[in-house]
């Protein structure tokens, strides 16, 4: 058979990614139509920005689902088929048989493995990984940035100093030192995932409970209904067979992949003392205002002004920042591949497979650039979905 | 202002100490010293060969003394193998154990012995460190002056499409990490296998295969555009976008105030509003964010040395991490600290001294 044309590629890919064009379209459309009734999402649609960023994000998720669902993947992204090494895009599978699609894409790798389902399979953990690490970071940056600002004294300039400490360290030099395979071996990460796996724990459960202080029935429902499955996720998470924590036994149902759990440690950990001083800054800000003033004057705790009046209106420039924020963990997650740290060799990860082609990178382009360019899209659709929230949440 | 910075060093050198002491924790986890051992010593080294190898160059003391020794604020301990020979810090060939200091750290000037590279960590630092000035100097040659300049282009006319575009520019430099667009300026013009190179090169408009270099070791002896300008690029596109966006937000605000309608209501041409009344103003928040993006542009640098090849500062990190190499990580992790707060400190007097509404107290 003859190679693909570069025309009969894209056609190729576009057939293949039809379940993402399906989603896509059926999400701006219902989106548009119903855009006056949803609130800051909807007036995203009213900015070309806005528009173009949410395109680009949501191709991604898309991907990562229908990839995870196996939707798009033309072969298995571990796989290795002999005479595909270094083959070029569009190159007819060797030895294909009845079922197997019939082309490398975008061609094969240095381990002759498909670079179109490696990049497409890549999105699934970076889209699984990102924004929840981004999700924590918050959790424990508002856990604490919140009574920072709030109390100020002793306990803010400590947790100010702790942060400052971290962002001080070169933040390749913290990953070389947490994600090494001795270190690992020692259970540090473990250790650390426990204390800010906590955070969410204890972010919810004051939520809950100063909300529904006044209703004890509803709260203890409430609490259960929060606490419970998230104390199981946090015990399995972090119990892992064959290391420093293992506690449970064969009782353990969930474990997380290889070097996931570190690589989301070491990422929670670097993103969370900027989210710290974000919101504390913002709690400094708001604590002046009349309504958090009437609140003191109300009577009411300390933590429901934080949580239920504070951080409400502090929502605006937070939700900005969280997508700037995933792009910049996204960012790290490939800083991390790009080192060969955290994930295994193997794993489709971008930063990985960016690192793995780079190294034959004079001869032959196709294996890093596709990656390369998954990465800076997603990115780019992220910083630009901030940029366009911004602009719509400035203009009333 | 005295007052100030002196309580600012005070928290720096406080900073310091604890970073390098959770550096030193981190490197000297017992799983880190077995690997030491096995590398410096032998591969195949019995777990008790492993520990007396420890245990002959100090490495089984407490942590805070092992700490103490390298600061130089506790006397280092001299070992007496059973083989009668000698371990110890402050030891040198040529001085005899009676005149050896007692004290031998940072304090007193001695950064230690790199594991790795068999040389003083002072003396690689300093050689690696110039290479890296190197690199930075022209990255800020590069990326101020085209940051700034893309900034007041942008914001002298808010929302008119210059702006749109320069800004949607902006937003997609600091979109692309520097793994991503080394990689994808490598492939464009360094690659033999590019189209643009192989056109390049059948008409005979280039010499050599290539447009640019993929490496920049060559720089390291003599830099020129050839080999050098594409590493440069790649760290001062990252930092460009911020600076750029910072300065068009200022200068869009001081486009909007009174002194400049004024101005433009006298009948002062709209380049002479800009360059003379706008500009002076609109550049304070910039230098701020500049200051602040030094601690950020080593991270570039430490990618960007690894893709280029480029054997500075930040390659010795990556190499000193990657070997644990003890004392060469600590003396790269003062170093880094140290630029950190530095420019944290310069960006705080700049900008009192810059901007008179605000004074410390």
């Amino acid at each position: 058979m003859e190679p693909l044309s570069w025309g009969a590629i894209f056609a190729g890919m576009f057939t293949q990614l039809i379940p993402v064009w399906v989603a896509l379209i059926a999400t701006f459309t219902l989106s548009i139509v119903y855009k006056r009734r949803l609130g800051l999402y909807g007036k995203l649609f009213d900015s070309t920005i806005g528009m173009i960023g949410f395109a680009l994000v949501m191709f991604w998720v898309f991907v990562a689902i229908f990839g995870a669902m196996d939707l798009i993947l033309t072969h298995d992204p571990l796989s290795q088929v002999s005479g595909m090494k270094n083959k070029g895009p569009g190159t007819p599978l060797r030895g294909a048989e009845e079922g197997d699609y019939a082309y490398y894409l975008l061609g094969g790798d240095n381990l002759a493995r498909d670079i179109f389902s490696r990049v497409m399979s890549g999105a699934t953990i970076v889209i699984l990984i990102a924004p929840l690490a981004t999700l924590f970071a918050y959790m424990v940056g508002i856990t604490l940035g919140l009574p920072a600002g709030y109390y100020g004294g002793r306990f803010d300039t400590l947790l100010s100093f702790v942060a400052n400490l971290v962002l001080a360290f070169p933040v390749i030099l913290l990953f070389y030192l947490l994600v090494t395979p001795e270190i690992v071996n020692t259970g540090l990460p473990q250790y650390m995932a426990i204390v800010l796996f906590f955070f969410p724990l204890v972010f919810f459960a004051i939520l809950i409970h100063t909300r529904l202080k006044q209703q004890p029935q509803k709260n203890v429902i409430w609490l259960c209904a929060f606490l419970i499955p998230l104390t199981i996720m946090y015990i399995v998470t972090i119990n892992a067979p064959g290391t420093k924590i293992d506690v449970l036994g064969p009782v353990d149902f969930f474990d997380p992949a290889a070097g996931i759990l570190v690589v989301f440690v070491s990422v929670v950990f670097v993103n969370s003392p900027t989210v710290f001083r974000i919101v504390r800054g913002l709690t400094l800000d708001i604590k002046q205002r009349d309504y958090v003033l009437a609140a003191q004057t109300r009577g009411e705790g300390a933590w429901y002004i934080m949580l239920w009046e504070i951080l409400p209106n502090a929502r605006g420039p937070l939700i900005v920042d969280f997508c700037l924020r995933i792009g910049y963990t996204t960012i790290l997650l490939g800083t991390l591949g790009f080192f060969g740290l955290g994930l295994p060799p193997e794993s489709p990860d971008w930063g990985s497979t960016i690192n793995e082609g780079r190294k034959l990178l004079s001869i032959y382009l196709h294996p890093a650039l596709p990656p390369a360019l998954a990465l800076l899209s997603l990115v780019l659709g992220l910083n630009l979905l901030a940029d366009g929230l911004r602009e719509e949440s400035l203009r009333d | 202002m005295g007052l100030f910075i002196l309580r600012r060093l005070g928290v720096m050198i406080l900073t310091a100490i604890c970073l390098t002491f959770i550096v030193f924790f981190l490197t000297n986890l017992h799983p880190n010293l077995e690997k030491l051992a096995k590398t410096q010593g032998e591969m195949r080294m019995s777990d008790e060969q492993v520990e007396r190898w420890l245990a002959n160059r100090g490495y089984d003391q407490p942590l805070p003394i092992k700490y103490g020794e390298w600061l130089g604020v506790w006397p280092s301990k001299i070992i007496e193998t059973d083989d009668g020979r000698t371990y110890g810090r402050c030891l040198e060939t040529d001085v005899s154990i009676e005149d050896t200091p007692r004290f031998c750290g940072v304090i007193q000037g001695d950064w230690g012995f790199s594991t790795v590279f068999r040389d003083e960590v002072s003396s690689i630092i300093a050689t690696r460190l110039s290479l890296t000035g190197k690199l930075m100097f022209w990255v800020m040659v590069l990326m101020i002056p085209s940051a700034l300049l893309i900034g007041v282009l942008a914001g002298m006319r808010e929302g008119s499409r210059t702006d749109r575009s320069l800004s949607t520019l902006s937003i997609a430099t600091t979109a692309t990490p520097e793994y991503v667009s080394g990689v994808i300026f490598i492939a464009i013009f360094a690659a033999s296998a590019s189209p643009l190179n192989q056109w390049l090169a059948s008409m005979d408009w280039i010499e050599g295969r290539t447009l640019f270099k993929g490496t920049a070791t060559s720089a390291m002896e003599s830099a020129n555009f050839n080999n050098f300008f594409l590493p440069v690029l790649t760290i001062s596109l990252y930092g460009m976008g911020y600076i750029a966006r910072m300065t068009r937000a200022s200068m869009a605000e001081v486009m909007t105030a009174q002194y400049i309608r004024t101005a433009r209501l006298k009948g002062v041409s709209f380049p002479n509003i800009v360059v003379k009344h706008a500009l002076r103003n609109a550049l304070i928040a910039p230098f701020t964010v500049i200051m602040l993006q030094i601690p950020w542009l080593l991270n570039g640098v430490v990618i960007v040395e690894t893709l280029f090849n480029y054997k500075g500062f930040g390659w010795v990190l990556v190499q000193a991490a990657g070997n644990n190499d003890i004392e060469l990580l600590l003396g790269v992790s003062v170093v880094s600290v140290i630029v950190v707060l530095i420019t944290q400190l310069i960006s705080d007097i700049g900008y009192v001294y810059l901007n008179p509404r605000i004074s410390v107290s």
